[in-house]
């Protein structure tokens, strides 16, 4: 299960909504070992795709020199889908190289309605998980 | 010519669990030859036919060896090698 805050929610859509139709990327860190999302990185979209996307190389580096300056882990890595469901897509699934993040999902497909799903991906394998949202 | 190279979670397997090794090498091919010799298997995950896989990242330092020549990317004495793998999808 994620246990993550109303605000961190509210960040990832509104990041989601504001790189429609491209899609989104990020990342929450918080404290290594704690699986406790606190500190949301918007992450720039190297492909700048509406189908695709990339951490930036140089600024993948610098984020993660900061969180283990810091004693951090990528607790969650999400993005969006701008015109299909929150479920992780085929390349999604062959690139996830991180057994202990949340993967989250955050569709932007509806104008109004967003959906957001988290997963585990271990070895290919896609298991969807409850999201628990904390009041902030 | 010795460095340390920081190893990401994915590949800790490879380095029964030690999150950064030492290596020998004047460039980053020789490094990972280097690192093959001491932790099998972590070259196939990094170099394909010849060159670095496309969705690893590897930077010599604060330098991306994409812009410094590849596998031909020049490493001294000292210098901090650090691997890992890009964070993408569709």
């Amino acid at each position: 299960m994620l246990v993550i805050r109303r605000d961190l929610v509210d960040a990832m859509v509104a990041h989601a909504r504001r790189d429609h139709p491209d899609e989104a990327c990020g990342q929450i860190a918080g404290p290594e070992g704690s699986d406790r999302p606190e500190r949301i990185i918007e992450m720039e979209n190297a492909e700048r795709s509406p189908t695709f996307y990339r951490f930036d190389a140089a600024e993948q580096l610098k984020v993660y020199r900061e969180m283990q300056a810091n004693d951090e882990e990528a607790v969650v890595i999400y993005h969006s889908h701008t015109a299909t469901e929150a479920y992780p897509s085929r390349t999604d699934i062959k690139f996830a190289n991180e057994p202990q993040a949340h993967y989250v999902l955050v569709s932007t497909r509806d104008p109004i309605e967003y959906e957001l799903r988290s997963y585990r991906i271990v070895d290919g394998v896609v298991t969807e998980e409850p999201v628990k949202i904390i009041e902030s | 010519m010795a460095v340390t190279v920081s190893i990401p979670t994915i590949l800790r397997t490879h380095t029964g669990g030690e999150k950064s090794v030492s290596a020998a090498g004047t460039t980053l091919a020789e490094v990972i030859d280097d690192l093959e010799n001491n932790h099998g298997g972590l070259k196939a995950r990094l170099v394909k036919e010849g060159a670095l896989h496309r969705f690893v990242n590897v930077y010599v330092n604060d330098e991306d060896v994409r812009f410094s020549g590849g596998l031909e990317a020049a490493v001294k004495d000292g210098d901090n090698v650090t691997i890992l793998p890009a964070v993408a999808g569709g």
